[in-house]
């Protein structure tokens, strides 16, 4: 009966706002009928603010006291924690890292992607070669994030068969691409460019195969060529999906994790120091869980301003 | 050759066009060079993760490189399969998979349904709530649970795990499964609902059985991301007997010395459950997954 507490208020109209408007003659029912929806919402209500809005709150609140869970009886201090993260240099190579790596990220992620899907929906190609190739370029992104981590340390290695690959091609050998200060950037942003170009084109593909073939038809007939067709048919009716495969995708991408820690660690110094290694480690090795909550904070706050865009592109779409 | 006239009009003049027939042969070899230089790209990494399990230690670096050495072998996959700390992570993994894909797919049938076949005050409001759950960074989400797993006795546990991995499957699982239901003809389960069984009946005995494609594939995405999941494992668990593949595959790397033979075989041995369901299910799951982001 936990769900009770929105209780329909009998007899009086649906709400405006309340979503698109109940059938008609919804006053009519009888209210266990009308409780029945929020018995069957009731459990993931229940759990999503036990495990969203009280760590929520609790975040919060840590970031605004002097230092929590190490101390017994932290003390407020209002701004002050956010004054020192944010004028924390290391902050701000952080969001530096994290904009490159993400920007460079999605961009690739959508051209290989759209690339893929469109090789994939060829008409040159019979069924059984296309459904081979189509398990092939899926493969990255059945593999989680950790055996990728360890799979590229593997092949990246100075001594690994991508510089025996390029010593094919006349490049100097032993390049130690997780480790240099130059490298190790442009090196984790590939393996991530890799790990994740599949999402986007399992996408594109359903929006290329959606896309009616007279519109394709109608295009030629007027006479436009390959480019024509795919600058005006095929972009602009997969413009929805691919808005919203990138707003998920910068979300997400901000938020890497695991294939920064397991292959550089945000290391050689700092040059690959992310927003989500830079509040770990000041959570987990350095225990100033105050300052990683202030952090842990910030990036909520950019997570949820392009959550915002993503949320009013989808119902714009609904 | 002696095809229809057709007008090309391009921005620049063709000085000489090719005849139909010639520049689909053009196009179609064009495409396989692109499909092969693709799966190059795609597959050679997971190729070589491959052999490099079957071999010696010291042939992974060898000078050329072999697809398939003289070394071959499976004792990787033996050393890691008759280690009982190895083969507890595998256990762990699947442990609490499993938990949370059951319970997940639970709560998101109940839900899905709701939001489905029901006009509700408020069902805006936690439409996007639900939404908007899935851009949390986990990273925020993190410090609170340690916290809350600490003081509430489960750090350490499976439950603790369990229940955290929740608020990232449940979303997705939400969204598409409502994606599902409303593919699915309302009079089906009205009908049952007006003749008085109630919607719970209608709900079970007569949506959820047709509903079974779309919940297999919800349940495989569930899998996959509990599956996965790495920080909150990395963080929330402490003894070698807690901890999940892909914490293990870590452990492994952070030992004195790299046995990338032993590395490489436990990530397939780790990739299994998830290549083998994606296999199966490659049709519904696919399908299941774009539902949501393209309308029909």
């Amino acid at each position: 009966m936990a769900a009770l507490t929105h209780r329909p208020r009998p007899g009086t109209d649906p709400d405006v706002g309340a979503g698109p408007g109940g059938p008609a003659g919804n006053h009519t029912q009888p209210l266990k009928r009308r409780a029945e929806p929020y018995l069957f919402v009731s459990p993931v209500v229940v759990l999503l603010a036990a495990l969203m809005a009280v760590p929520i709150v609790l975040v919060l609140g840590y970031s605004l006291m002097d230092n929590v869970i190490t101390n017994k009886n932290p003390e407020f201090v209002g701004l002050a924690n956010y004054v020192e993260v944010l004028t924390d240099p290391g902050f701000a190579t952080a969001v530096r890292n994290t904009l490159v790596f993400t920007l460079a990220s999605v961009a690739a992620h959508l051209v290989l992607g759209l690339a893929f899907a469109m090789l994939l929906n060829s008409p040159y190609v019979g069924r059984f070669g296309l459904a081979f190739f189509r398990v092939v370029y899926v493969l990255p992104w059945l593999f989680t994030v950790a055996i990728i981590a360890v799979l590229w340390r593997l092949l990246l290695d100075p001594d690994g068969v991508v510089n025996w690959l390029l010593g094919l091609v006349g490049a100097p050998g032993q390049i130690e691409w997780l480790s240099s200060p130059e490298l190790a950037l442009p090196a984790v942003t590939f393996i991530n460019i890799w790990a994740g170009y599949p999402f986007f084109m399992i996408s594109l593909l359903a929006g290329l195969q959606g896309i009616p073939g007279d519109l394709h038809e109608a295009a030629k007939v007027d006479g436009a060529g390959v480019l024509a067709r795919f600058r005006h048919v095929t972009l602009p009716q997969l413009r929805p999906i691919i808005i919203s495969m990138a707003l998920l995708d910068l979300i997400w991408t901000s938020q890497q994790f695991a294939l920064i820690w397991m292959t550089t660690g945000g290391g050689p110094v700092d040059v690959t120091e992310m927003l989500s290694t830079y509040t770990y480690k000041l959570a987990f090795s350095r225990y100033e869980f105050s300052l990683a909550s202030t952090s842990a904070v910030l990036v909520l706050v950019l997570s949820m301003a392009l959550a915002f865009f993503y949320v009013r592109h989808q119902r714009a779409r609904d | 050759m002696a095809s229809t006239e057709r007008t090309t009009v391009t921005a620049r003049p063709a000085p000489q066009r090719p005849t139909p027939t010639g520049r689909r042969r053009a196009a179609k070899a064009a495409t396989l060079v692109g499909l092969v230089l693709g799966a190059l790209f795609a597959g050679l990494p997971i190729l070589w993760m491959l052999s490099s399990s079957f071999k010696t230690n010291t042939e992974i670096f060898q000078n050329p490189p072999e697809l398939l050495t003289a070394g071959f072998s499976l004792d990787a996959y033996v050393s890691i399969l008759t280690d009982p700390t190895k083969v507890r992570f595998f256990v762990n993994s699947y442990i609490v998979a499993g938990a949370v894909t059951v319970l997940t797919l639970l709560v998101a049938v109940m839900a899905a349904y709701a939001f489905s076949r029901f006009e509700f005050r408020g069902k805006s409001v936690v439409n996007v709530v639900i939404i908007s759950v899935q851009a949390v960074p986990p990273i925020t989400l993190l410090i609170p649970y340690f916290g809350l797993v600490v003081t509430l006795k489960l750090y350490n546990t499976y439950p603790g795990l369990i229940l955290t991995y929740m608020v990232f499957t449940l979303p997705y699982a939400i969204i598409m499964m409502t994606g599902y239901f409303n593919t699915l003809p309302r009079e089906l389960d009205e009908a049952v609902r007006v003749d008085g069984a109630g919607s719970w009946t209608a709900l079970w005995r007569i949506l959820v059985p047709i509903a079974v494609p779309g919940i297999v594939s919800v349940g495989i995405y569930t899998f996959m991301i509990a599956w996965n999941e790495y920080i909150f494992a990395l963080t929330l668990t402490r003894t070698e007997d807690m901890r999940t593949v892909p914490i293990g595959i870590q452990l492994l790397m952070g030992q004195h010395s790299y046995e990338w033979n032993e590395m490489m075989a436990m990530s397939i041995l780790g990739s299994i459950p998830v290549l083998v369901l994606f296999v199966f299910f490659q049709r519904y799951f696919l399908g299941g997954l774009t539902s949501g982001s393209v309308k029909s």
